[in-house]
């Protein structure tokens, strides 16, 4: 043994020891510190004091969200169980894999269903971001629905959060149009059908029930119109109105104190 | 020593020159005047008053008057630094500002933990733990692509998505203006007004039965109608029993 300590570094030794180097002068260097701000955990010298901890939700872009401190039963999963955050976890997981879906889809009555057959088949992993894509819209509804049931119980839709719900019952009709507007776009039986009985509904609405029917199907019965409208309505319209929303009620959460107090 | 722009400085001279102007007449009401000041509290004019006694003859002058009148004379005639205000003194209270007034001051500390990382690991957690049953779930179980669209074939039964199905349950029983319009449309108005409607300050479930059970209905009512029209409706939106008959839905 008291050879091998004379013995030059081992391969695997130098490597760890220029892995170190590397690891050093990266998070030394002056473009490394002017990417990641002070207590980073990305950061040379992270070390844990309450000054980096505020640190770590001050500088981060999405973690200031969140304040800095948060009241300690805000924290227990049994309190919230993360329904909230999930359904909005979901939206960017949506959004993540609805862009992807976009690459290989195109609108029209003719193109839409061989595109997604295609996709399915075809391209890597087509058919299980287009599985995620649906599953996580299904769960994205019952999230928020559930999320809705929570508040209730919670009673945390009274003052000062009155304002804050009535933009959360928004959110979900949001949510359900989205969900309902991409059901169409596989252009397939049931999307058809389902959308069919959906729109019918519509159309019994008194004064304008009719008039807002046709604006959305882009005429009397659903047709090639429809699938482009609702893809627009899909993919941008929606989503920018709901993003807007999603901003304001996180916000509200914040201006009304944080989340509802321990009951 | 950094230097003062020029607007400014013109600006002060102006508030000097209008000041002592100002001063000038002061003296011509003497006691009276001081009087009128006494919206300063006494213990500060008496502490001004002790300070300017330190500046050798004008504290002989302030102890035969007994007056802030003659400090202000001292003043127009420039014993005292220029830079005072009318009464001679170098400060003014302006107001006083009672503890709870602006600032709303929280008397009892609240029990807070820092985010990072109390908060952010269980978030972490939590979107970790749904991606991955999302991407598990959506490996073995395909989202369903049905036949091209056919507007000339309507499936038997066609129906609407899971959530809307209990709208489309509704149509079974009454006119589709109550079911797809009235019954929601006020479902709906309610929901939102929720907060406006419920006076009822408390957020302890043994304080809002009432509110608590109403929910729960509203809940249940809607729960029973999707899972009748999704599992308990066949051919012809006739019902069936889904363990006898097979499964008429589609995700």
């Amino acid at each position: 043994m008291a050879k091998s300590i004379q013995d030059k570094p081992t391969l695997s030794e130098r490597a760890g020891d220029v892995a170190q180097q590397t690891a050093d002068t990266v998070q030394g260097s002056q473009a490394w510190n002017s990417i990641f701000r002070p207590g980073s955990v990305f950061r040379k010298g992270y070390t844990d004091s309450p000054r980096n901890r505020s640190y770590v939700i001050m500088n981060s872009v999405l973690y200031h969200l969140h304040p800095v401190k948060v009241k300690r039963h805000a924290v227990k999963v049994s309190y919230t169980l993360c329904l909230g955050g999930l359904s909005f976890f979901l939206f960017i997981l949506l959004t993540i894999t609805g862009i992807f879906l976009m690459f290989f889809y195109r609108p029209t009555a003719a193109a839409a269903w061989d595109d997604i057959a295609t996709l399915q088949t075809g391209v890597a992993f087509g058919l299980l971001v287009r599985n995620m894509h649906r599953w996580g819209a299904h769960l994205m509804v019952l999230s928020v629905f559930l999320h809705m049931a929570r508040v209730f119980y919670h009673g945390a839709y009274k003052p000062p959060r009155e304002f804050n719900w009535v933009i959360g019952v928004l959110l979900l009709q949001f949510t359900l149009l989205l969900s309902f507007t991409g059901y169409l776009l596989p252009w397939d039986q049931l999307a058809l059908w389902a959308v069919a009985v959906g729109t019918n509904m519509m159309g019994y609405t008194p004064v304008f029930g009719n008039e807002v029917r046709f604006v959305l199907l882009g005429g009397s019965v659903i047709g090639r119109e429809t699938l482009l409208r609702w893809y627009v309505l899909h993919v941008l319209l929606l989503p920018f109105v709901t993003v807007i929303f999603l901003a304001v009620h996180f916000w509200r959460v914040r201006k009304d104190g944080g989340i509802s107090g321990p009951l | 020593m950094t230097e003062i722009p020029e607007h400014l400085r013109k600006r002060a001279s102006e508030a000097k020159k209008k000041a002592e102007s100002a001063d000038a007449p002061a003296p011509a009401d003497s006691g009276g005047g001081s009087a009128a000041e006494s919206k300063i509290p006494a213990h500060l004019l008496e502490r001004s008053k002790s300070a300017k006694t330190k500046d050798g003859d004008t504290a002989t002058a302030v102890a035969a008057t007994g007056g802030g009148a003659a400090v202000a004379a001292a003043a127009a005639t420039g014993d005292v630094p220029v830079m005072s205000g009318p009464q001679g003194h170098t400060q003014r209270l302006l107001t006083v500002v009672k503890s709870g007034s602006i600032q709303d001051i929280k008397m009892k500390p609240q029990d807070k933990v820092h985010t990072w990382p109390h908060l952010i690991v269980v978030e972490f957690g939590a979107a970790l733990f749904c991606t991955a049953f999302l991407t598990i779930f959506s490996i073995f179980v395909n989202a369903p692509l049905l036949e091209l669209a056919n507007v000339n074939q309507t499936p038997n039964p066609s129906k609407a998505p899971w959530y809307f199905m209990g709208l489309q349950e509704l149509l079974t029983l009454f006119h589709p203006m109550v079911a797809g319009v009235t019954i929601p449309g006020l479902g709906l108005i309610v929901l939102i007004l929720a907060p406006y409607i419920d006076k009822n300050p408390s957020n302890r479930p043994e304080d809002r039965k009432f509110a608590v059970s109403l929910f729960t209905i509203f809940l249940m009512f809607w729960a029973v109608l999707v899972i009748i029209g999704s599992f308990f409706r066949g051919p012809g939106f006739n019902f069936i029993f889904p363990w006898a008959d097979g499964l008429f839905f589609e995700l």
